[in-house]
């Protein structure tokens, strides 16, 4: 994105240097986190209980799914500005399927998932047969899923949901958050699908080299579908996870929940370029993210300090990487 | 692929016109249709007051989108600007309360801006970090930091002097005033001056630009830094519209902002575009904005609105692109 010259010069090189460059930037960026966590242990003793370790899961569960995909999208060299529109819409739907529409709230639940599968199928297919570049497609449905869950709700909020719902976004499955299995399982399948699957291979060879990717048979645009439709899926998801930790719908819920996702993947490692990236690494990016919003917060930085150290830990993350990344160039 | 971008009879017409004189012409037929529409609908729409509000209540959007217009056609993205203007309108606001004079108050966002963007252009030329990733982190830094700063508390007790957005210049809200008098002269440089030329051409083909002489890592430090120039102006008429300031800003402005430009035929993949169609398709929003208003629709559908149109102008760029690209 910067200047086209470097843009088409960069997966290449990403790629030729692939294994080692990957360790180190990920090698980087866990050294970056056990030194974080070292520190705000040392600053706070109510950082390191397990009490809250499993809230800050709790909370990560949301943007973790859509960094899963997201980290897919990324790689192809792609973007999905939609994802926090995606979340809204699906939160507005489930509330529609289940109190207007008078559906049991199961099938709330998976139509409310269906429907972020059909936005991220939407997305994929503007991108895929209009070859409408990705951050142009969703800049556009970002507006439009929004505005139909503006239009939809009207800004009505829908509660009173049953007991059992709850146990999804504020219960526990042996003791540990039940949305936090859910993404442990969900990034395990995502790092075994990316690594050892020809589906992996496919979403690397087509970010880094489009053309390249196409004239070797990998089914490029089956490949883009698949992906922002997963991307879709995992926002409703999350969606629906959400609805159950804080017990109500609301049109504006994920607002801005794209760019946490987009920095959790670049901070892990991912070139924004294509081609190049990893889970593990959106992982770390997203637990360094987390650690770093909660034990600010705890030696009393307010919420929104933690806001700009995430800003500035990204750009000199991306800073140093490539930095180092430069000198293993030589 | 060719057989489903096949399109209605209608439509095809209108893009071989649009071939020819560009986004431009597309963006303002489709703000006469709507005034005329809605104005036969209901004639309320265009008395004076109601056609002035719509064009003064955008006007800072307008100003923002001349920058990333500017930025867009190099090839880069913005998109920390919605958070930018918040804290310029702040400082902005912050000076005109403790008694600066009215041109510090008004001055000192443009360079701050100018300074913010600046630092913004040197990473993504010199140390090669994509934009995308060194605005989202600036975002992060400019609203936290507003954040932080404010409490959330707004501004009041402005010296009506501050108030530049509320005055009228021969007639004609400031606000508009200035916009097209930015939109002009931006226009004009960015066509007629070899500095203006040389954005377009670091956007075309930044290898063959560099080859020709154009210093592009130069040029993107330049580009930026006058994005933050215009962000600053519009910061300027943003905090001057009403008797306070808020310490927030309209969620997704950035968006708005980015709409605007690419709406008015800024290609997202750069090289191409003029301001002209950004300041059109910025005055567009507000028009349907309004519109909604007064064809009794609910303002709950206006965000979906938006959103289908700008989904239906890209459709439309991509496919005229094409047929272009066939025809050579």
């Amino acid at each position: 994105m910067s200047v086209a010259g470097s843009a088409e010069g960069r997966p290449a090189a990403g790629r030729r240097l692939s294994p080692r460059s990957l360790l180190r930037h990920e090698s980087v960026l866990l050294v970056l986190v056990v030194i974080t966590l070292a520190m705000l242990a040392h600053q706070s003793d109510r950082f390191f209980t397990t009490d809250n370790l499993l809230n800050q899961g709790r909370l990560m569960a949301e943007v973790g799914f859509a960094s899963l995909t997201m980290t897919f999208v990324i790689i192809t060299g792609g973007i999905d500005l939609s994802v926090g529109s995606i979340l809204g819409l699906g939160a507005i739907m489930l509330g529609v399927f289940w109190k207007n529409v008078g559906l049991p709230l199961p099938v709330a639940m998976v139509l409310a998932v269906a429907v972020g599968g059909v936005c991220g199928l939407v997305n994929g297919l503007i991108i895929t047969r209009f070859r409408v570049p990705p951050l142009i497609a969703t800049l556009a449905t970002l507006s439009l899923y929004r505005g139909l869950a503006e239009g939809i709700s009207e800004s009505r909020s829908v509660r009173g949901y049953p007991e059992w719902f709850f146990r999804l976004g504020q219960g526990d499955v042996f003791g540990v958050p039940t949305q936090v299995w859910i993404l442990v399982l969900a990034a395990i399948f995502g790092a075994l699908v990316l690594s050892r699957t020809t589906f992996g291979r496919a979403t690397y060879a087509l970010g880094a080299n489009e053309t390249a990717a196409r004239f070797s048979g990998v089914a490029v645009d089956r490949t883009k579908l698949l992906i922002y439709t997963a991307s879709g899926l995992a926002a409703s998801l999350a969606s629906v996870i959400f609805v159950s930790r804080v017990s109500t719908t609301r049109s504006d819920m994920g607002t801005g929940l794209e760019l946490d996702a987009i920095t959790a993947v670049v901070l892990g490692g991912t070139s924004i370029f294509g081609g190049r990236g990893t889970i593990a690494g959106t992982v770390l990016g997203l637990v360094l993210i987390q650690a770093l919003r909660n034990g600010l917060a705890l030696s009393g930085v307010k919420g929104d300090g933690t806001i700009m150290v995430i800003g500035a830990v990204l750009i000199l993350a991306i800073l140093v990487s490539n930095m180092l990344g430069r000198d293993g160039d030589g | 692929m060719e057989a489903i971008a096949a399109p209605p009879l209608g439509a095809r017409r209108l893009r071989r016109l649009a071939a020819a004189y560009g986004q431009e012409l597309v963006v303002l037929g489709a703000l006469v249709v709507l005034m005329v529409g809605v104005g036969l609908y209901n004639p309320r729409f265009l008395s004076d007051t109601s056609l002035t509000s719509v064009f003064s209540g955008n006007a800072y959007i307008a100003v923002a989108a001349i920058g990333m217009s500017m930025v867009i056609i190099t090839g880069n993205i913005d998109v920390s600007v919605g958070a930018l203007i918040g804290v310029l309108g702040t400082i902005a606001g912050t000076l005109a309360v403790n008694g600066a004079p009215t041109w510090v108050s008004w001055g000192t966002p443009l360079l701050v801006g100018m300074a913010v963007n600046a630092v913004i252009g040197l990473l993504v030329a010199y140390a090669r970090i994509p934009a995308i990733v060194v605005t989202l982190g600036m975002l992060s830094i400019l609203r936290g930091g507003l954040i932080s700063a404010t409490g959330g508390k707004w501004i009041s007790g402005l010296p009506s002097a501050f108030r530049l957005a509320q005055e009228r210049f021969f007639g004609v809200p400031s606000g508009v005033f200035i916009a097209a008098i930015l939109t002009v002269i931006a226009a004009l440089w960015m066509r007629y001056s070899s500095t203006g030329r040389a954005i377009y051409a670091v956007g075309g083909n930044a290898e063959a630009a560099r080859a020709a002489g154009v210093r592009t890592q130069g040029m993107l430090v330049l580009v930026f830094a006058l994005h933050g120039f215009f962000a600053g102006i519009a910061a300027v008429l943003f905090a001057t519209q009403l008797q306070v300031i808020q310490s927030t800003v309209p969620p997704n402005l950035e968006m708005s902002i980015i709409t605007a430009s690419v709406i008015g035929g800024v290609s997202i993949l750069g090289g191409t575009g003029t301001v002209i169609g950004s300041t059109l398709a910025a005055l567009l929003f507000s028009a349907i904005a309004s519109a909604l208003i007064f064809v009794n629709i609910s303002a709950y559908w206006l965000r979906a609105v938006l959103g289908l149109l700008i989904l239906g102008t890209v459709l439309a760029d991509m496919a005229r692109r094409r047929r272009k690209g066939r025809i050579q």
